[in-house]
């Protein structure tokens, strides 16, 4: 029995191990490269530690930077969960044909590439000749420089993450809503329980693994965005939008200090990673005590 | 190659006498002429003007047959920053193209990497005349030329206006004042920084405002880099000293602050495209831009395009500097085939193929060589017939060309360049903060760069 055990777990390593290789080839590796080269100094010839760090945190435009990066991923995450949340209610009551026809539907920004649905974006934004500000002209309404101040710019580049990853959270809640059993609700209803009761007592308990970790992935997935800011507002106006990856690559690549973008790029890693290790841990106790 | 085969075989005596024998054999084989056949890779830029691939690939076609070389052409575009992304891949990685094309502060970036080219660039020299400011100031370290000043893709970004507009609202003719010849006039004389702010008064008031971005992208940055060095103002000086609170600063920021009341209302949001979309919609009546705006104008807007000319910008205190970007060639330190790569670029740089390619890209391509500047390749194109006559900076223009932070030290004028700090101060100042607030918060983003 147990050489039929270890057999079996050898057969699954070697079937999963194509795709270890991948994520030690395209994730790990990378990882640990980018910490080797965020302690070079700018000709990556000399090792200086975490002197590259300890600069950047000391930089005011890159102490604003964190709290743009920090506005727009919180912000964001928080609009697409809570729609995402209402969304997937909606769904769960359309029953038959339609359900389908709205889900497809709904899940369409999520499946075009971000950065043809931002170009697409961009061009209702635009500057000079904004599709929105045609329309608000055509009403007697005022231009509204959406791109133009820093706030605006600021709330169209979350307006756009949400528009995207909304429907991915939708999806999430709504196969966490079908898995709830009716017979809870049956049972509640029986006790007289109010709709708000039967959210706060029943729907919300029992999606709450899935809530973190989906809220989870998506903040580190938000926190890393690049296209949207890249090509809506490439950093600007002032500065005034630029997220962790944009500004890596604006200080790694463009202006060619490679270490100092890896450490930009960095930035974020243990703060997340101690946020993703206790809401995982939060997530396997919990299916513990289910089990 | 030796490291490899020593380190991972057992060298015996006949193995490393083998191995001597053969590399003593191999330079003669790839070495010794590019006659000797053998392969060649290339990286070059993907030309905004299709036409110009076409005729380069002509070109390197026709010496690859006579030299009997293997050649692999790859055109990568420099959309998304596919260009600067190759390179430091390749740099990285160390390997790559035989021959790439690096632009402005690349260059730099990668000194270590690229195979000195003194002796092409010195012949270069000798024939076709002194190479330009901004060429010398990325192409050069420590006494040596670390790529070949190339035509390919380089540019002016001088000024394009609109013949009509200039004559009713400004009361400026652009024609009369650049005109097809090489004569400096006296209306070209008066053609200064006061100049430019009354015509781009007039133009705000009839409303066809100058199309200057105050963005972070290349375009935005160039632009007010030359208008800062025409009143001598420098970020920071070559020394790596930090003079953004000199006199000439001042003098300068408030001329801007002048000047940016007159631009559009979301100048500070605009992008490289932008200000091409300006004038080819016929919103604005002058931009700072290589002729590219205007080539697409002839396809997309013909009346727009027939109704533009290009000229020298404008003279400050300190003189008139047209914003200028340079591509080069250059070659690897670990690439496979230098002596067939030193020969191709040697060969792309004659006058005559240079000129092939300028008329071929309608102009665009500039030779960064004295000389080959006095070419007449620029004089027919049209229309209007002669409209980037004055494109080159011409002798009698009076005009030098300009890298934004130029002369500042290029580890330290890449960091400004890049992340747009004066245009940022701008739109500050737009925004409502003072000169002295956009001066302090623009020193403390200089140390930063130090």
């Amino acid at each position: 029995m147990k050489q039929l055990a270890r057999r079996r777990s050898l057969a699954a390593l070697a079937l999963c191990s194509p795709l270890i290789l991948l994520i030690v080839c395209l994730k790990i590796y990378p990882t640990f490269y980018a910490v080797f080269l965020s302690m070079l100094d700018r000709k990556m010839n000399n090792f200086v530690g975490f002197d590259n760090f300890a600069f950047m945190i000391s930089r005011p435009s890159f102490q604003l930077v964190i709290f743009q990066s920090v506005l727009f991923a919180v912000t964001a995450v928080i609009l697409k969960a809570f729609l995402g949340f209402v969304l997937a209610h909606l769904m769960h009551n359309i029953r038959g044909r339609n359900e389908r026809v709205w889900r497809g539907l709904l899940l369409v920004p999520w499946v075009i590439p971000l950065s043809l649905s931002t170009l697409t974006w961009w061009w209702l934004f635009d500057p000079s000749y904004s599709a929105f500000n045609w329309t608000l002209n055509m009403l007697g309404f005022e231009d509204i420089a959406f791109l133009g101040t820093v706030w605006n710019a600021r709330l169209s580049v979350i307006a756009v993450n949400v528009w995207f990853g909304a429907p991915f959270f939708m999806i999430m809640y709504l196969a966490a809503l079908k898995s709830v059993p009716e017979q809870l609700y049956e049972a509640a209803s029986i006790d007289g329980a109010t709709a708000v009761q039967r959210l706060f007592f029943i729907t919300i308990p029992m999606m709450r693994n899935i809530i973190l970790i989906t809220v989870l992935y998506s903040l580190i997935v938000t926190f890393a965005d690049f296209d949207i800011v890249r090509i809506l507002t490439n950093g600007g106006p002032q500065d005034g939008t630029h997220l962790f990856a944009t500004y890596a690559f604006v200080v790694g690549i463009q202006s060619g200090n490679i270490p100092r973008g890896a450490t930009v790029s960095l930035f974020m890693f243990p703060i997340l990673a101690t946020l993703a290790f206790f809401v995982l841990r939060d997530v396997m106790k919990r299916n513990k005590e289910m089990a | 190659m030796t490291r490899n085969i020593l380190s991972k075989r057992e060298a015996t005596r006949r193995k490393v006498l083998k191995f001597g024998a053969a590399a003593s054999v191999l330079p003669w084989v790839h070495v010794r002429s590019a006659k000797a056949a053998g392969t060649l890779s290339i990286f070059l830029w993907d030309h905004w003007v299709p036409a110009t691939n076409a005729t380069a690939r002509q070109q390197i076609a026709a010496w690859a047959e006579r030299n009997k070389v293997e050649v692999k052409l790859d055109f990568i575009t420099s959309q998304g920053n596919q260009t600067l992304l190759t390179i430091n891949a390749q740099a990285q990685a160390r390997r790559g193209h035989d021959i790439i094309t690096i632009a402005n502060w690349n260059v730099r970036d990668h000194a270590d990497k690229l195979e000195p080219v003194d002796d092409i660039v010195g012949r270069l020299i000798a024939k076709h005349g002194a190479t330009n400011d901004v060429a010398n100031y990325f192409g050069r370290e420590k006494g040596k030329w670390l790529a070949v000043p190339s035509s390919w893709g380089t540019q002016n970004k001088g000024p394009a206006g609109r013949i009509s507009l200039f004559k009713e609202h400004a009361g400026l003719d652009l024609q009369k004042m650049y005109p097809t010849s090489p004569t400096e006039t006296p209306e070209s004389k008066e053609w200064t920084m006061d100049a430019m702010l009354k015509a781009a008064e007039a133009m705000f008031k009839a409303g066809k405002p100058f199309g200057i971005g105050m963005g972070t992208t290349a375009d935005s940055v160039d632009t007010w880099g030359s208008i800062l060095a025409s009143f001598g103002a420098e970020m920071v000086d070559s020394s790596g000293k930090i003079q953004i609170r000199s006199a000439a600063m001042r003098q300068a920021i408030e001329y801007c602050q002048k000047l940016i009341r007159f631009l559009p209302a979301d100048a500070q949001s605009w992008d490289d495209s932008s200000n091409n979309r300006a004038l080819i919609s016929g919103a604005s009546s002058f931009i700072y831009n290589p002729p590219s705006a205007w080539a697409v104008a002839t396809r997309d807007a013909p009346a727009v395009a027939q109704d533009v000319w290009h000229l020298a910008p404008p003279a400050g205190p300190k003189g008139r500097f047209v914003p200028h970007n340079i591509n080069f060639w250059g070659i690897w330190q670990f690439a496979q085939n230098k002596t067939a790569a030193k020969d191709l670029i040697e060969y792309l740089m004659q006058e005559e193929l240079v000129d092939a390619r300028c008329i071929a890209s309608m102009g665009y391509d500039l030779p960064p060589y004295e000389k080959l500047t006095q070419s007449k390749a620029w004089d027919d194109i049209g229309p209007p017939k002669g409209t980037v006559y004055n494109y080159p900076v011409r002798g009698w223009h009076g005009a030098k060309t300009h890298v934004a932070h130029a002369p500042a030290p290029a580890e330290i004028a890449v960091q400004i360049y890049n992340r747009g700090t004066f245009p940022t101060m701008l739109a500050k100042l737009k925004a409502g903060e003072t000169i002295d607030q956009v001066i302090t918060w623009g020193n403390r983003e200089l140390e930063g760069f130090l």
